[in-house]
């Protein structure tokens, strides 16, 4: 207990007051309790997995972005704006918007007429059990240990920023989420990412105002940029050109078709994670509207995370380091760039408005992890490899047991990766092999009726093992970096966009060659799962401004001028 | 069943509440050292305010009372 309270006094970035305590505390209760008050509502397969499949396009839409939102996400992209400058927009701009336009508009019809639970329900409706459960089997693990390194991620946030002692941030927060996801199912984690998505922006919305008010203005805040970095800083296309003209060490083809066309696609369209929450939808307008919200939602996040990180680079008296560094010299890291600004402008009430901020934006991934691995592990792969015979009750009651016991095995990866700490750089590169991969079986499943069932297989396989080779191939010779992103001047970041794409390629080339080698499936197993053999249910007679077409027009055109403003 | 907005509203509303009371009790006994920059601004007074207004507002226009 002594060295729990020495720790708390001497590391913590922010000094919490007791009115801060009481917001902290006020938000842990209130999820409890909107948890409570929907244990009722969760009693059928339907509703604990899938809410019921009744949430309008906002909720849906809020919830699918939040689920997305994890402080590390804010922490982590705030810190690579310190350190990357205004190209970390990439990843919210074209490395989100075209996907989730896609997913609304191509692929979302597909997911909700066949009725699905999962994706890697989807798979096993177009190329069989054998797709269905290679998919399976590597989210429910990764997602799981992607959960834990989270967890683990966040109590030692919560350690440097307040103090906290890791195991209390561990537990409580984990005992949290699994008790509000195992009493009110998807429908309670739904609730309270929406909540949490409120009070992320309600959080963090005074740094970029009150930072853009500190510095003079945009223009004024690019000129300090400018001096103190670079003006390249400032800059989303103008030095892409080339691998040495900009802080990323990355090139346009990188970020538009490794980003923008593979990485992207394959999170915001074939992730469970945010897929299962537009699953939920209640009517297929909703669930093609809810993404375009999203989207128009994540738009403006660069407002709250990518502003602060460069509002950083100009008025923060300290210059941030890397973690390496940071760690030998007692400095502060890139990461920290959020909790710094946090605590330069907000003072009693509004910093424990941004404490919780974090809090919910990690509980809101955790909940998200959670009720993904929950519905995978019950409908994918304990119903039909395990027991294809219990009753609807029954099969409730796993998904509450399997969302304890998903919690403690996060738990477990949380305690893991404390004491090996390279564990955690495995699973996150571990999770990145599946993703690309997942992307090119489902949208040829999707759009090519002559892909077959062992060509999804296969190309699922390869572009997976492809993928893991890539990586450990230049985990054991570095400069193998320079074969597979194509330039010897190419960073670490660019590793994964190439990776990913080449991963995609692989697995679009091995499902086309064997799908070519392999007796087609007939158009009525294909009926209601592929494009042209399915009729796509309208949105129905409603005015412009409610049909999806139009809003992710909008969406797009807004897209297109805000690339050109920063360009 | 209760609106999530209504869940919300209470949320903002709560913390509105304290972040503005915090901010009056500054207003009224200025700390000799602030701690943050742009202090004089005030900014906890106003944004409590903007959030407890907009907390109010979702509260009561969905309160379980007042839906079908």
């Amino acid at each position: 207990m002594t060295s729990l309270l020495a720790t708390y006094v001497a590391t913590r970035l922010v000094h919490l007051s007791p009115v801060d305590l009481v917001i902290v505390v006020f938000y842990f209760a209130l999820v409890l309790s909107i948890g409570w008050y929907l244990k009722g509502r969760a009693n059928t397969g339907e509703d604990f997995f899938m809410a019921g499949r009744e949430m309008t396009a906002w909720v849906a839409g809020l919830s699918f972005l939040s689920a997305n939102l994890g402080a590390l996400e804010l922490m982590g992209w705030a810190g690579s704006a310190y350190q990357y400058g205004i190209l970390a927009t990439h990843w919210y701009w074209i490395g989100a918007i075209p996907a989730m336009l896609f997913l609304a508009l191509v692929m979302m019809p597909f997911y909700y007429i066949s009725k699905t639970h999962s994706v890697p329900g989807y798979l096993k409706l177009r190329f069989g059990e054998s797709s269905r459960a290679l998919s399976a089997v590597s989210f429910a693990f990764m997602t799981v240990l992607m959960s834990g390194v989270n967890m683990f991620a966040m109590a030692k946030v919560m350690q440097i920023v307040l103090g906290w002692d890791i195991n209390f941030s561990i537990w409580v927060s984990s005992l949290t989420v699994a008790i509000y996801v195992t009493l009110g199912g998807l429908r309670s984690a739904i609730f309270n990412e929406v909540l949490q998505f409120f009070l992320i922006w309600a959080g963090a919305l005074l740094i970029p105002i009150l930072g853009l008010y500190e510095a003079g203005g945009w223009t004024n805040l690019k000129l300090q940029i400018a001096q103190r970095a670079s003006d390249q800083y400032v800059h989303l296309w103008s030095g892409l050109g080339s691998f040495t003209t900009n802080p990323m060490g990355i090139h346009w083809t990188g970020i538009v078709f490794g980003l923008g066309a593979v990485i992207s696609m394959g999170y915001w369209t074939t992730d469970f994670l945010v897929v299962q929450r537009i699953l939920a939808a209640k009517d297929i307008r909703s669930a093609e509207m809810a993404p375009i919200i999203g989207a128009g939602f994540k738009m403006m996040v660069p407002f709250i995370v990518i502003l602060p990180g460069l509002l950083g680079l100009a008025v923060l008296p300290v210059k941030l380091v890397p973690e390496s560094v940071a760690t030998v010299t007692g400095g502060h890291s890139y990461n920290d760039v959020l909790p710094l600004m946090l605590a330069r402008y907000c003072g009693p009430g509004l910093l424990g408005l941004g404490v919780t901020a974090l809090i919910a934006g990690f509980m809101s991934g955790m909940a998200g992890n959670v009720s993904a691995f929950t519905t995978v592990w019950t409908y994918d792969i304990y119903r039909p490899f395990i027991n294809s015979k219990g009753s609807d009750h029954h099969y409730v009651n796993m998904g509450r047991w399997t969302t304890v016991i998903g919690v403690l095995i996060s738990v477990g990866t949380a305690y893991l990766v404390m004491q090996f700490a390279s564990i955690m750089d495995y699973v996150q590169a571990l999770f990145s092999f599946f993703i690309a991969p997942l992307f090119g079986t489902v949208v040829l499943g999707m759009l090519w009726k002559r892909a077959t069932g062992p060509a999804g297989f296969w190309g699922l396989l390869c572009g997976t093992l492809s993928s893991i080779s890539m990586w450990a191939w230049v985990k054991v010779d570095p400069s193998a970096l320079r074969y597979v992103a194509l330039s010897p001047h190419a960073k670490g970041l660019a590793q994964d966009m190439y990776q990913a794409l080449w991963s995609f390629v692989v697995c679009v080339v091995v499902t086309v060659v064997v799908s070519l080698a392999t007796k087609p499936m007939s158009d009525s197993q294909l009926t209601g799962l592929v494009y042209g053999l399915t009729e796509v249910p309208s949105v129905g007679d409603v005015p412009l401004y409610q049909k999806p077409l139009f809003w992710a027009a909008v969406v797009t055109v807004v897209f297109f001028v805000l690339n050109i403003i920063f360009w | 069943m209760i609106s999530i907005w209504f869940f919300i509203g209470i949320s903002l509303a709560v913390n509105g509440a304290l972040i503005l009371a915090a901010g009056i009790y500054q207003l009224v006994n200025p700390p000799v050292s602030p701690g943050v920059v742009l202090f004089h601004l005030h900014s906890n007074v106003w944004s409590g305010a903007v959030l407890l207004v907009f907390g109010l507002i979702y509260c009561f226009k969905f309160a379980p009372g007042r839906q079908s």
